[in-house]
């Protein structure tokens, strides 16, 4: 390709316009590139997030001028070389990119920080509830009954005189167990529901529709009352009864992503090209869609756990002597009155672990949500 | 301009049509339809930049999408290197389309935002599984980055840090991959400004050259096609005006609609605009064509006929075919007679 001098008054336009969104340019592109030996080039800008990459030095000038010299003499197989190292780096930039825009802006979120942590030590809680927990959490002691809170007993003892810290700790593998696997379920129903609907339109779309219109227009409780009670209580039927219940909004937002997304003009070229529909789904439909499907999900397991905690209080969801915050409540109706703790302790427990969730989700939205992004 | 002959035809195609309908009704019973392409026609060579040219929603880009079978035709036959394309399916599809490729009009929205340059360049090549190993594939891309002008150091770079101009070569270097026999671009260059289009431009033609690709160059910009094209087909609500080679349709244009496109194509010289034939009117709604010439409406040189019978695809002069009445010897003397039509009576039709 011979260079002009229009080609060099385009590349500084561009340039100009780069450096006009922030984002800086090597100082020799064009002149650099034509010697494709060049591994140094390649390293040597300042890339777009200047605070995100501390791993890459900057060369002085002078060195940089050095090396490209040299640069110039490497052989082929250095430049495969140079070429592999920087496939290895790779992954690296990717992560770089998207992820650590969105970090950046999570991490000046006071609040969505906070909760970030309240939510790292709920999941330590509950991988590490056989640890923290003082006592056997399904051991009655029956000298002990509904006892308040004490040195011995942190949270007091329940009305089978088990110890209620222990309880509320056990009971947090138990709620978020619930959210985070009924979301799970939920999510790769909805996806594949929304996915389906959004890209194939027409009776498919129709059909899945009108399932989702069904299936959220029951009475949520009254729904999983009657899932629960045909299959029965327990915990992994209650993650299937709650999974059942959310995916639903999950398949609307899916399905409004992949009609949007379906028209766009990448996705024309993958078809062009020859692109099957799982290539399209895979490659350019889900990633686009996952900062949706994250928040999704996040602002999804709250629910979750609400709900694990209605059935729970109903008598529908676990099962005794295993212990649940909601079904503890449950448990406390008679006490109310005279030990009140008995009701509030797994109460709190549970709008923490509400809130957290419920703020973290929208500190996630926050940050992924390009439309959001200033 | 070469002369081309029957054998160089790498892509046929007759009697193109493409309609909407309309949806109405409780049932979606579809009671009428948006004619948006109308029995179009036309041959390109091996080689040669074929442009398509009309206002916006004349069905240029309708046309590309159902050459490409982005939208499929309602009608009619497309054959690519003698092969039925409109037929094909499955594997012979995916196979076949590995000669037709499209760049698209806005370099904004044709790059995934979550795919790195490397990755948008190769999907092609991946989806056609033409290299073996990842190092062939990677080689072959840094290949293609070159040609159309990108750093090296950009391959692993996303879509969002690029300017039009850059974006566009990352969308040609897209669709010269594999190496295809047709391109049709779709507006290439209308999203960027003056000076970058020249620089695509001239991409463009370089990349022509070496690799003996044929454009369909769908635009609108008159400057540009006179620049680029070696034959120009006019379009109008649909239907096929006129179609030429470049320098007998600009030297010479027959249809009164391409008169009056060229006509107000902005020069430096003296003379007004406003003093040049104007069409009086708006294009009429291609859900409801008028009558017999599709353009009669606001022709200045309307006849009788015209308001009628819709004008054969006639060889005025030697390669320059033109659908207009006025190049039909046989008509009778009292179907010439011409015909005032004003904008406002036109609406009424």
């Amino acid at each position: 390709m011979s260079v002009n001098d229009p080609k060099k008054f385009e590349e500084a336009i561009d340039k100009e316009v780069l450096e006009d969104n922030g984002v800086a340019v090597p100082p020799s592109s064009f002149d650099g590139y034509n010697s494709e030996t060049n591994p140094i080039n390649s390293e040597s800008y300042p890339e777009m997030l200047d605070d995100a990459n501390p791993d890459i030095d900057r060369v002085p000038e002078t060195k940089r001028q050095k090396a490209e010299k040299l640069s110039a003499e490497i052989s082929r197989q250095n430049l495969d070389a140079s070429l592999k190292a920087e496939a290895q780096g790779k992954k690296k930039k990717i992560a770089q990119n998207y992820w650590a825009v969105s970090w950046n802006i999570f991490r000046k979120d006071k609040l969505g920080m906070v909760c970030l942590v309240v939510v790292c030590l709920l999941v330590l809680i509950a991988l590490c509830a056989p640890l923290l927990a003082p006592y056997d959490p399904d051991t009655q002691n029956l000298q002990a009954m509904l006892q308040p809170p004490s040195a011995e007993h942190w949270f007091g003892t329940d009305n089978y005189g088990r110890d209620l810290f222990s309880r509320v700790i056990y009971g947090c593998r138990v709620s978020l167990s619930v959210g985070v696997v009924s979301q799970l379920l939920a999510l790769a129903i909805g996806f594949f529901a929304g996915v389906a609907a959004g890209y194939f339109g027409g009776k498919v779309d129709s059909v899945i529709s009108f399932i989702i219109q069904v299936f959220s227009s029951f009475p949520f409780l009254l729904f999983a009352i009657i899932v629960m009670f045909v299959m029965g209580p327990g915990l992994a039927n209650l993650y299937v009864a709650l999974g059942l219940l959310g995916w639903t909004s999950m398949a609307r937002l899916v399905r409004g992503d992949v009609k949007r997304l379906k028209g766009s003009e990448y996705i024309q070229a993958c078809i062009i090209s020859g692109g099957k529909p799982l290539r399209i789904i895979m490659r350019h439909l889900l990633p686009n869609c996952v900062s949706t499907i994250i928040v999704m999900a996040t602002l999804g397991i709250p629910g979750a756990i609400m709900s694990e905690a209605s059935l729970s209080f109903l008598g529908l969801g676990v099962q005794p002597p295993m212990s649940s915050w909601g079904q503890m409540i449950s448990a406390s109706q008679p006490y109310i009155q005279s030990s009140t703790y008995f009701s509030v302790i797994p109460g709190i427990a549970i709008i923490i672990t509400v809130m957290a969730f419920n703020l973290l989700g929208d500190a996630m939205r926050d940050a992924l949500d390009p439309k959001l992004r200033s | 301009m070469a002369s081309f002959d029957e054998k160089d035809i790498v892509l046929k195609v007759r009697g193109l049509t493409k309609h909407y309908p309309i949806k109405k009704g409780v049932f979606g019973t579809s009671e009428s339809v948006v004619h948006a392409l109308e029995n179009v026609s036309f041959d390109v060579h091996r080689g040669e930049t074929f442009a398509i040219v009309g206002e916006s929603g004349c069905g240029k880009s309708t046309c590309g999408k159902c050459v490409l079978r982005l939208t499929e035709p309602t009608s009619g036959s497309v054959m690519l290197d003698g092969q039925e394309f409109t037929q094909l399916k499955g594997n012979e599809l995916t196979e076949a389309r590995k000669k037709l490729k499209l760049i698209f009009q806005d370099p904004y929205s044709s790059l995934n935002p979550r795919m790195t340059v490397a990755d948008i360049i190769a999907e092609p090549i991946d989806i056609a599984k033409t290299y073996k190993t990842k190092e062939e594939r990677n080689r072959r891309v840094d290949e293609i980055m070159e040609a159309v002008g990108l750093d090296l150091s950009y391959r692993s770079r996303y879509p969002h840090e690029f300017s039009g101009g850059q974006r566009q070569r990352i969308g040609i270097a897209r669709a010269i991959v594999l190496e295809p026999e047709i391109v049709i671009c779709d507006e290439p260059v209308s999203a960027l400004d003056v000076s970058v289009q020249a620089k695509v431009i001239n991409l463009l033609e370089e990349l022509q050259d070496r690799l003996g690709l044929a454009y369909i160059f769908i635009s609108h910009d008159l400057s540009v096609v006179k620049h680029i094209s070696d034959n120009v087909m006019v379009m109008y609500l649909g239907h096929m005006m006129e179609k030429a080679s470049k320098d007998q349709l600009f030297a010479k244009p027959l249809h009164p609609y391409t008169q009056a496109l060229l006509d107000v194509v902005p020069k430096i010289g003296p003379g007004r605009i406003q003093d040049k034939r104007i069409l009086q009117g708006d294009v009429p709604s291609p859900a409801n064509p008028p009558k017999g010439c599709c353009f009669h409406t606001r022709c200045p040189q309307c006849m009788k006929v015209c308001l009628t019978q819709e004008p054969q695809e006639l060889e005025a002069e030697p390669g320059h075919i033109v659908a207009c009445h006025l190049f039909d010897k046989d008509l009778a003397a009292d179907q010439k007679e011409p015909v005032a039509i004003n904008s406002a009576e036109a609406a009424q039709l």
